[in-house]
């Protein structure tokens, strides 16, 4: 059955229940997949085929004996090499880490589990997730199956270009700048990230802790809140876990309906520097919420136009500090450890070998964000700028239940295009940056094709703390209304992979 | 190689010596600072770790309650003010003995601040100002392999048992302090000292400074006497007895004044403390240069006691120690002399326990200083490792009170408690040491002693009753001790008609 790896999540779901497939046969279907087009997308670093078939066995044995089975039991998923997962390689897309088996599994990866999902394997990024392109993986890039001499996004391109190429039907990321939003633009599919403290960061290789959030990813908008309920939640684990009830994500991505919901366009987040294919595709998608009832009004937020600089001082700063712990004493690489080299002759050795470049830049400007003298100057001041994009974002949900944007200024560039010019990859961001800063839940959707490239565009959608189910009203009424208009969804416009094994 | 030195009193001649005091204190939590592992001392190398202690990639950190608590009595007992919103924050450097290469402290909101407390020296009392106390997490222990000093110097390998990792800490910051410079020593090792009572009132640690539960760091600098600019301080790291304190801080007094004296500059500088030869030695140069990086740790939420908390906590605080000596001794009507034998020898809170089973303050002293003091010092052991407690001396206490044992069998009554005889009845059997009370017992010994003495009976007679004494002394020899000498002496009298 090799249409297993089309189905959505509740299809293959619905297959399982009604005991037309298995959890096993879907798995291999899957595995199957990623052997035949995988060495093209590159997605994964790690496949675990044992184990997911392992997991997929039992899930199969539970249905038999008759056991209440959660949603998303037995359905395979791509699982960010961020996480950390008992006993399987995790490396954070770095040579640093190459060979470490963790001891233990993130709460992500706990929940999963206790949901039946299988993890297939651990996907590719951007090195500990600094990046936009999956370009800064020490293990190579990540191509985008629309294009595959494009870049499928990053840091989370692995997670996005596995739904695209039809390897997994769910996948984990983790957004700190956009890393979730900007690959599931890029790849035409749908990315969450949903508030901070929603989800828990135990056992989420630290980038930025302030910033960081796993979330889910999906090629619908369903599969996407059905997976968002599965891994949400209050963790004691993580002290910055907000404890209170998941938003009822599945009930509103089932409803869709945003009549009367208020949606607010952000004024600075458009005009120069955006493709024209790609504002031509927001601004009818915004028509269509009209269309369907929604009561559209422009909104500004001055404070957005700090973010980016805000971001690269608090981040590096974080980053300089989470990224001390790689030094080759208990775990990872070890580099000069000839007997005579001091510990921190190796340590240096060991970290001058293992980070790349941008690792290496990123770590410098938040050492020195952070040094006696400038500390006020950068980190202080960056902290005030992300006061005021709070602000902004306050202001504006007394106007509006939800803002809207395009997800990125443009679509997937080519591989190598901007690997040489940081602050033009940095721009990439621009749109989903602001969030992480005040802590907000947000999502991209797929709202259709540049007509440039005919590449797949983002729609962005962001919501106040804990009102994670707005995204996915408003992603599950244009999913369906888009729908209608293109006969299908959107992947099934995507150019089919040519099956290289 | 040794530093010259000035004699303290040369050094004190030209110099102010002016102090700060910083105390690491380990807390008594069953759990580490930031995850459950547990605490015991001595457990086998990195047996008590977790991805969180170990700092794994991706692991985080949680805040211990318990080690909050802990912290805000620390603060209350020494009358700090206790802050109503305080973070963590991260001090970075890299050193392989902690896990993340940045301690997980405190910086400029600590839990508690601006307190003060007194010390007394030789019946002057001292204010001492504290500017903080605050919560952070121990290091792991690096042990040097191979060298010929146990330092990293020289040593072949390290290794590091990660069990010390995160288990919780308090450091207890004073401001200057300035006392008169003959005082300074005694005054530093009474504040260790003050402070060890303290936490161990508050139940918040078990200060085994054995095992590197209290750990001073003394900071020394020498101005000219008379001087207001302060001098280059040294920072005297792991002092761990409150002997050693005064003595390192005397030693950085001769030290630095010697250096003075010759022209020379005192270096910024960490030193380390030799417990066996007295002096410290140069350690790391302390330049503007280290930079800690510190910003707000942002795996972690705000701190933020609520004022009812605050105020059930210190409304469950015990008697500071200082106050309650005072209020024991003038109950007890000890001397100041008296009153500081006892807290020398660690008898203070035995002869509370003993008091409370009904025994006199004075022979509650007289026991535990005397006795039991006498034999825990021969076979060096604690006074309360002796395996002889209140409830036994009061039980004892009870025998002299009702006549049945005089001072003297019941210190051989003790010896057997300490030698595990029995109870104070059973050894009293075993050993035979009940005071005869038998009349017609008495009687015959002191007929005997008539019949030996006539020369004494002689004098007794010619008006000299004093001499009586000696036939007392005849009679207990006789009855080997075992007699009531007040009884002898009544039936001794009824027999000499006097």
């Amino acid at each position: 059955m090799s249409d297993l790896t089309r189905k959505t999540a509740v299809e293959l779901q619905e297959l399982m229940t009604s005991g037309q497939a298995s959890s096993v046969e879907i798995t291999q279907a899957h595995l199957d997949r990623i052997a035949a087009v995988d060495d093209s997308v590159r997605a994964f670093l790690h496949v675990d085929s044992e184990g997911a078939l392992a997991q997929a066995a039992a899930i199969d044995a539970k249905r038999a004996a008759g056991e209440k089975l959660g949603p998303l039991a037995g359905v395979p998923l791509a699982l960010k090499d961020v996480l950390t997962q008992e006993g399987v390689p995790t490396t954070a897309g770095s040579k640093i880490l190459e060979g470490w088996k963790p001891p233990y599994d993130a709460t992500v990866v706990k929940r999963l589990k206790a949901a039946g999902i299988v993890i297939l394997g651990k996907t590719n990024m951007d090195e500990f997730a600094m990046g936009s392109s999956t370009e800064n993986s020490a293990y190579g890039t990540t191509h985008n199956p629309w294009d595959l001499n494009r870049i499928p996004g990053g840091s989370g391109g692995g997670s996005s270009a596995a739904l695209a190429a039809y390897e997994a039907p769910l996948a984990i990321g983790t957004d700190t700048g956009g890393s979730i939003r900007q690959p599931g633009a890029f790849t035409g599919t749908v990315g969450v990230k949903p508030t901070y403290g929603g989800t828990s960061r135990y056992g989420l290789i630290a980038l930025a802790s302030s910033l960081d959030t796993p979330g889910p990813c999906a090629r619908t908008t369903l599969d996407a809140a059905l997976l968002h309920e599965a891994i949400a939640g209050y963790d004691p684990m993580d002290s910055t876990s907000i404890n209170q009830p998941v938003p009822a994500v599945v009930e509103a991505a089932r409803r869709g309906d945003v009549t009367g919901l208020r949606v607010g366009v952000v004024k600075e987040l458009g005009g120069e520097g955006y493709q024209p294919g790609v504002e031509a595709r927001f601004h009818e998608a915004v028509e269509l919420l009209t269309k369907l009832g929604a009561e559209v009004v422009e909104v500004s937020c001055p404070h957005f136009q700090y973010a980016l600089p805000a971001y690269y001082l608090i981040l590096p700063s974080e980053a300089s500090s989470n990224l001390a712990k790689f030094d080759a004493m208990r775990y990872g690489l070890r580099v000069g450890d000839d007997g005579i080299n001091s510990a921190e002759k190796v340590m240096n050795l060991t970290r001058e070998a293992g980070f790349g470049d941008e690792v290496k830049r990123r770590i410098m400007l938040g050492t020195h964000a952070l040094s006696s003298g400038y500390y006020d100057a950068y980190y202080g001041q960056a902290q005030k700028v992300r006061t005021l994009i709070q602000r902004d974002f306050a202001n504006a949900y007394e106007q509006v239940d939800v803002l809207v944007s395009p997800a990125t200024p443009t679509t997937a560039f080519p591989i190598g295009d901007r690997a040489d010019d940081p602050i033009a990859m940095y721009k990439n961001d621009l749109c989903t940056i602001p969030v992480n800063l005040a802590g907000n839940a947000a999502a991209s959707f797929p709202c259709g094709l540049a007509d440039e490239d005919n590449l797949p565009v983002g729609f962005h959608v962001m919501a106040p703390v804990m009102r994670d189910e707005l995204l996915y009203t408003v992603g599950a009424a244009l999913e369906s209304a888009l729908a209608e208009q293109w006969g299908g969804v959107l992947m099934a416009q995507a150019p089919e992979l040519e099956v290289t094994r | 190689m040794t530093a010259a030195v000035l004699e303290i009193d040369d050094a004190l001649a030209q110099y102010d010596p002016v102090m700060g005091l910083e105390v690491h204190v380990e807390l008594n939590t069953r759990s580490k600072m930031f995850c459950g592992c547990p605490t015991e001392f001595g457990a086998p190398p990195n047996t008590q770790t977790c991805p969180v202690c170990l700092g794994l990639p991706g692991a985080l950190p949680v805040v211990n309650a318990r080690a909050v608590e802990s912290a805000i009595k620390i603060g209350l007992a020494l009358n700090c003010e206790i802050a109503e919103w305080c973070r963590f924050a991260r001090k970075n450097y890299f050193y392989p003995d902690m896990p993340k290469n940045f301690q997980t402290s405190q910086y400029d909101e600590p839990i508690a601040y601006n307190g003060w407390t007194e010390v007394v020296v030789d019946g002057e009392t001292y204010r001492i100002e504290i500017e903080r106390a605050h919560m952070e997490e121990d290091t792991g222990k690096s042990t040097h392999v191979g060298g010929a000093t146990g330092r990293i110097h020289g040593a072949s390998h390290s290794l590091v048992d990660y069990n010390r990792a995160g288990i919780p800490l308090i450091e207890i910051v004073t401001k200057t302090i300035e006392v008169p410079g003959d005082k300074a020593a005694a005054v530093a090792k009474a504040y260790v000292s003050m402070l060890r009572d303290l936490l161990l009132a508050l139940g918040v640690s078990d200060v085994r400074m054995d095992q590197g539960s209290l750990r001073c760091d003394a900071n020394v600098s020498l101005k000219p006497t008379g001087s207001a600019t302060f001098g280059t301080r040294t920072e005297t790291k792991n002092v761990n007895s409150f002997r050693s304190v005064e003595r390192a801080v005397t030693y950085e007094i001769t030290r630095q004044a010697a250096v003075l004296a010759s022209g020379g500059k005192v270096v910024q500088e960490t030193r380390h403390w030799h417990e066996d030869t007295g002096i410290t030695t140069s350690g790391r140069e302390k330049s503007d240069a280290e930079d800690y990086r510190y910003f707000p740790e942002p795996d972690l939420v705000p701190v933020a006691p609520s004022r009812e908390w605050v105020e059930e906590i210190r409304s469950s605080l015990p008697e500071a120690p200082t106050l309650r000596r005072v209020r024991l001794q003038e109950e007890w009507g000890f001397t100041d002399l008296e009153m500081r034998d006892v807290v020398n020898g660690n008898a203070l809170e035995p002869i509370v326990a003993t008091v409370e089973l009904g025994v006199t303050p004075t022979a509650a002293k007289k026991w535990w200083l005397g006795e039991l003091a006498r034999a825990a010092n021969e076979s060096g052991q604690e006074l309360n490792a002796l395996g002889v407690g209140p409830a036994e001396v009061a039980e004892v206490q009870k025998l002299v009170d009702a006549g049945s044992l005089n001072d003297k069998l019941a210190r051989q009554v003790f010896d057997g408690l300490i030698k595990g005889e029995g109870t104070p009845a059973e050894i009293m059997a075993k050993r035979g040491l009940a005071l005869v009370s038998d009349d017609s017992a008495l009687i015959e010994a002191i007929d005997r002693a008539i019949a030996a003495n006539p020369d004494v009976v002689e004098k007794v007679n010619s008006g000299k009753p004093a001499a009586a004494g000696a036939l007392i002394g005849a009679v207990m020899k006789d009855m080997r001790g075992q007699a009531d000498a007040a009884k002898v002496r009544e039936l001794l009298n009824a027999k000499l008609g006097i």
